[in-house]
């Protein structure tokens, strides 16, 4: 908590725990003959760090390629192109197998706490199966460390032999966490995981992710579409449209100091649940182009109002504006 | 809290009783209320009794001929008549539900195991999807009763060649419901948590998609043992199942087939219970499918 | 005009479920009035939706029960034949719905789909109708509705789709218009665009909007009134300004506290509400907050409270309204975990 107070000396002064460059994703596109026919541009050439206790929020809206560049880090989409560099190793050269001892260390969180819990198994069953994966402890070693991490997470401990559709969505998203949590990750990426909850929810399993990140000295990747909440819970903030990183900076700065248009839209059109902070819209018109056939140069121009002849060509590339503060923009 | 006294131990395996014990009472109280399901156990629970008590009822064998009292209707002595042979038709009906019944759930278990390994693997694996698919089309190509004849032509009149016969021509049938329902499993996010927690494909097959895939994987295997028995039946009848003189429903009705006009008898009551299986284990398998789909649980709309 | 727009008295709504009977509506009152957008709030299984719902008689008249009066324009909809609510919906009473994709029929184009409904209640021809739909595409601000009509659902983006929905839900001229989460799929810069568009029309046709939504950011954005529910009751009602300055339920409070701002302290930690919603087969005896509020006396949990009507018009079913009022007052109202 203290370190949010000078984000931008201490980030360079952090231990930076992962390294992501030039992360890029293409999927084919089959032709029903099996003839790739072109590519689905879902990520282009996104670099970022993680910090050791600090968060990177990912924000954008749908089909940014937000979530596929939490899934490429954990290889669970295998990535086109780039690296990932964790502890010295760039593990995307790894074999499957040999990869596998640091899926312990990442771990991920899905969004749909509905849908990421087998209905069939018991919630004990659920936070042990890491550790059993993992050959980590005993069985009574592995019980008993279930049961501290729903108690640690907020499930009373007599919950243990309940199945997941006995408990309600926030509940279930904990019994998520607590199974991230099983085998003492370092890097968690937490793919919207409050999107699907009730606002009351929400903050409580806001309140428990910064909670436990102290305690168990976490990174998060934080991918969410609502600025509001990565806004609490993020150090730092990049912000993604049609697969491209356009601008990332320390969270204050982003929001005191938006500098690419896209950025400046999103923040204009959050619904302040306040009245007295009405402020001017900036509306951008039309929709996101199709990642099949992205606009050349710069991706975002055709809904720029600031759009000049060179965006039209020239794809602009990530520059320091400020500490930290780096922007993909002609203007600037 | 640390789980080390057994007390603590006592407490938590406690727990698990009565949760189980919980969940026991929930499952007896939709079984009651289930009608379909009430009256397909029912009549399966009497069919079972029916077969095995008949023939220890029965003061005659099946195989016992009596040739002075051929084609007997109905008495208090032969309760459903005597066949051309002069055999009791009860204790042959009887008999005769036990080998029918007895090929339907041989089939039953056989074509669950097979179909469900089949389902499962194809549903995992594209390139064994595509091999394994095409050729259960290819099987599914035939009638079944075509193919089943053709098989018992070439391994011969055997009560264990018409399940092989059956078997083979019905675990397409049950590979497809487990590979369709095993391919949505595959595209939930919990199966994507365990890929992300780095489990191996044994893991995720047998311990997620698995017990995912059981209960359309149990209800489809009720109509396949209802289907094995009419088939049965069927290869009986055209003379390539079980061979004469042992009884099954199906030879039975052979038999009668002859003396139609005469001796209302013997088509009646094998047919009857042919008929009446069907019924039971169709009721059942419906009963079944209500029971175990999480959607007949009327959830409570926003 | 006599009669306001539309008078919900005392509204009850329950099913018959394997359970036994559930009340998912119980005893909802409100009004809306010509050019209003009266914002309905709360959580999931609140029973806004279901609420919504009733007032079109939508859900399975078999397994549900009515009870209370739904005036529309003086005339009681729970009353009303079947064949009399057909002439309603769609023509007096718009609905649109979040998910814009399953609410179009994908074997259709959408030129058809919002012709359709023209075609049943005004009356026209196949021909002018597909004119009236061109011209209803273009006030919702899709660009060349000419040729966006003979396109199908799946080829045009959700924002489009929504756009789409309130072509058809406003082809008819509605008096009132229920909105049920129509943002709630969309990314915020087509929000933006959506509530945009519902606002304009409903100042240009005179409406009554109904919206419901989860999101108290969308309500201060586009309602007048808002009436925030929980577990089938209204709890607190109230002109949007005075709610969001000084709400005098704990519920609505500690959801407004809840809320990251975007303007806030992010050092602070989260507000939040204690425990979970409680289901609706095992509703609280007396307040049905009482269990998850901080303010809760022995009175609460005994007696329920009814909703009452303050000097300056907003209403609070809470026995404590008067303990609670300005929002600086108890900042530690809703207590943090």
């Amino acid at each position: 908590m203290l370190l949010k107070q000078h984000d931008k000396e201490s980030l360079q002064r952090d231990n930076s725990v992962l390294q992501v460059r030039n992360l890029k994703k293409y999927f084919p596109i089959a032709s029903p003959f099996g003839r790739v026919s072109g590519h689905v541009k879902a990520v282009e050439s996104v670099s970022f760090d993680l910090f050791e206790s600090r968060t990177l929020g990912l924000v954008g809206e749908s089909g940014c390629g937000k979530s596929t560049t939490g899934r490429s880090i954990l290889r669970l989409i295998e990535p086109s192109d780039g690296s990932v560099i964790y502890k010295g190793e760039d593990v995307l050269k790894l074999k499957q197998k040999q990869f596998q001892k640091y899926r312990r260390e990442m771990q991920m969180v899905f969004q749909d706490p509905h849908s990421s819990l087998n209905p069939k198994k018991r919630i004990g069953e659920l936070i042990e199966e890491p550790m059993e994966i993992h050959k980590i402890g005993t069985k009574s070693e592995r019980m008993e460390r279930a049961m501290d991490l729903l108690r640690r997470t907020g499930i009373r401990e007599d919950q243990y032999f309940r199945f997941p559709h006995e408990f309600s969505g926030g509940q279930r998203q904990r019994i998520g966490i607590a199974r991230a949590l099983a085998v003492d990750p370092s890097v968690i990426v937490l793919d919207e995981p409050v999107s699907a909850l009730d606002v009351s929810i929400q903050s409580q399993v806001l309140n428990l992710l910064e909670e436990i990140q102290d305690e168990f000295k976490l990174s998060y990747l934080f991918i969410s579409h609502d600025l509001s909440v990565v806004r609490h819970i993020a150090d730092e903030i990049g912000v993604m449209y049609l697969g491209h990183m356009v601008e990332k900076a320390p969270t204050d700065d982003l929001f005191a100091n938006p500098l690419h248009p896209y950025t400046q839209a999103l923040l204009s059109a959050i619904p302040i649940p306040d009245r007295k902070q009405r402020r001017e819209r900036i509306i951008i018109k039309g929709d996101v182009p199709s990642p099949i056939d992205p606009p050349k140069g710069c991706v975002f121009h055709t809904r720029c109002p600031f759009a000049m002849e060179q965006c039209k060509t020239v794809t602009p590339v990530m520059q320091q504006h400020s500490t930290g503060h780096e922007v993909a923009c002609h203007l600037y | 809290m640390v789980i080390t006294n057994d007390a603590q131990v006592n407490e938590l395996s406690l727990l698990e009783k009565n949760v189980k014990k919980e969940r026991r009472k929930l499952l007896v109280k939709r079984f009651v209320s289930n009608k379909t399901l009430v009256t397909g156990t029912a009549m399966l629970v009497f069919l079972t009794l029916f077969s095995f008590a008949g023939p220890l009822i029965s003061q005659f064998s099946p195989l016992d001929i009596d040739p002075a009292n051929r084609l007997q209707g109905p008495t208090a002595e032969h309760w459903f008549g005597t066949d051309n042979f002069g055999r009791d038709l009860f204790s042959r009906v009887a008999s005769g539900a036990q080998v029918s019944m007895g090929v339907g759930l041989s089939v039953a278990v056989l074509t669950a195991i097979i179909g469900m390994v089949i389902g499962l693997y194809a549903a995992y694996y594209s390139i064994l999807d595509h091999v394994l698919m095409r050729f259960s089309d290819a099987l599914m190509a035939f009638p079944d009763i075509l193919l089943a004849i053709a098989i018992m032509a070439v391994l011969g009149p055997q009560p264990v060649n018409v399940v092989i016969a059956v078997t083979l021509a019905k675990i397409p049938v049950v590979a497809r419901i487990v590979r369709s329902s095993a391919l949505v499993i595959k595209e939930q996010t919990y199966i994507e948590a365990m890929r992300a927690q780095g489990a191996s494909s044994w893991r995720i097959i047998w311990r997620h998609i698995l017990p995912n895939t059981v209960s359309p994987l149990i209800v489809q295997v009720t109509y396949v043992f209802a289907i094995a028995i009419i088939l049965e039946a069927a290869l009986s009848f055209l003379g390539a199942g079980v061979p004469a003189p042992d009884p099954s429903w199906g030879n039975i009705l052979f038999d009668g087939k002859i003396v139609i006009y005469n001796a209302w008898w013997m088509t009646v009551f094998p047919g009857a219970f042919i008929v009446l299986a069907v019924l039971a284990l169709n009721l059942f398998g419906d009963g079944l499918r209500d029971l175990l789909d999480p959607h007949s649980n009327k959830a409570i709309k926003e | 005009m006599s009669h306001p727009l539309l008078e919900v008295k005392e509204l009850k709504t329950r099913f018959s479920t394997e359970k036994g009977t559930i009340t998912a509506v119980d005893g909802v009152t409100f009004n809306v009035d010509y050019g209003e957008t009266l914002g309905v709030v709360g959580e999931s299984g609140c029973g806004k939706s279901v609420t919504a719902e009733s007032i079109m008689r939508l859900l399975n008249e078999k397994s549900t029960k009515y009870g209370g009066e739904i005036l529309y324009k003086g005339r009681d909809l729970l009353s009303l034949p079947e064949s009399k609510m057909l002439d309603i919906r769609g023509n007096e009473i718009s609905m649109i719905f979040q998910d814009a994709m399953t609410s179009l029929n994908p074997v259709f184009t959408i030129g058809d789909q919002i012709a359709e409904s023209i075609v049943v209640h005004q009356k026209l021809s196949k021909k002018e109708a597909m004119k009236k739909a061109v011209e209803m595409l273009r006030v919702t601000g899709i660009p060349s509705p000419e040729k966006r009509i003979h396109e199908y659902p799946h080829e045009i983006s959700g924002g489009m789709r929504q756009r789409v929905m309130i072509a058809m839900a406003l082809s008819c001229q509605p008096s009132l218009l229920i909105a049920d989460e129509p943002t709630t799929a969309l990314d915020v810069t087509i929000q933006a665009q959506i509530l945009e568009v519902i606002n304009e029309l409903k100042e240009e046709l005179n409406m009554g909007v109904i919206m419901i939504t989860h999101d108290l950011g969308v309500v201060a954005e586009v309602c007048t009134r808002v009436a925030v529910m929980y577990l089938g009751q209204v709890i607190e009602e109230a002109d949007v300004d005075t709610l969001f300055d000084s709400p005098r339920h704990p519920y609505t409070r500690g959801l407004l506290q809840s809320i990251p701002k975007i303007n806030g302290d992010r050092e602070q930690k989260l507000h939040t509400i204690k425990g979970v919603v409680p289901a609706l087969d095992n509703v609280p005896k007396g307040c049905r907050f009482a269990p998850r509020c901080s303010f809760a006396t022995e009175k609460c949990l005994e007696e329920a409270p009814v909703l009452d009507e303050l000097p300056n018009g907003q209403k609070v079913r809470c026995w404590h309204h008067a303990r609670i009022k300005e929002r600086e007052d108890v900042p530690d109202a809703i207590e943090a975990t």
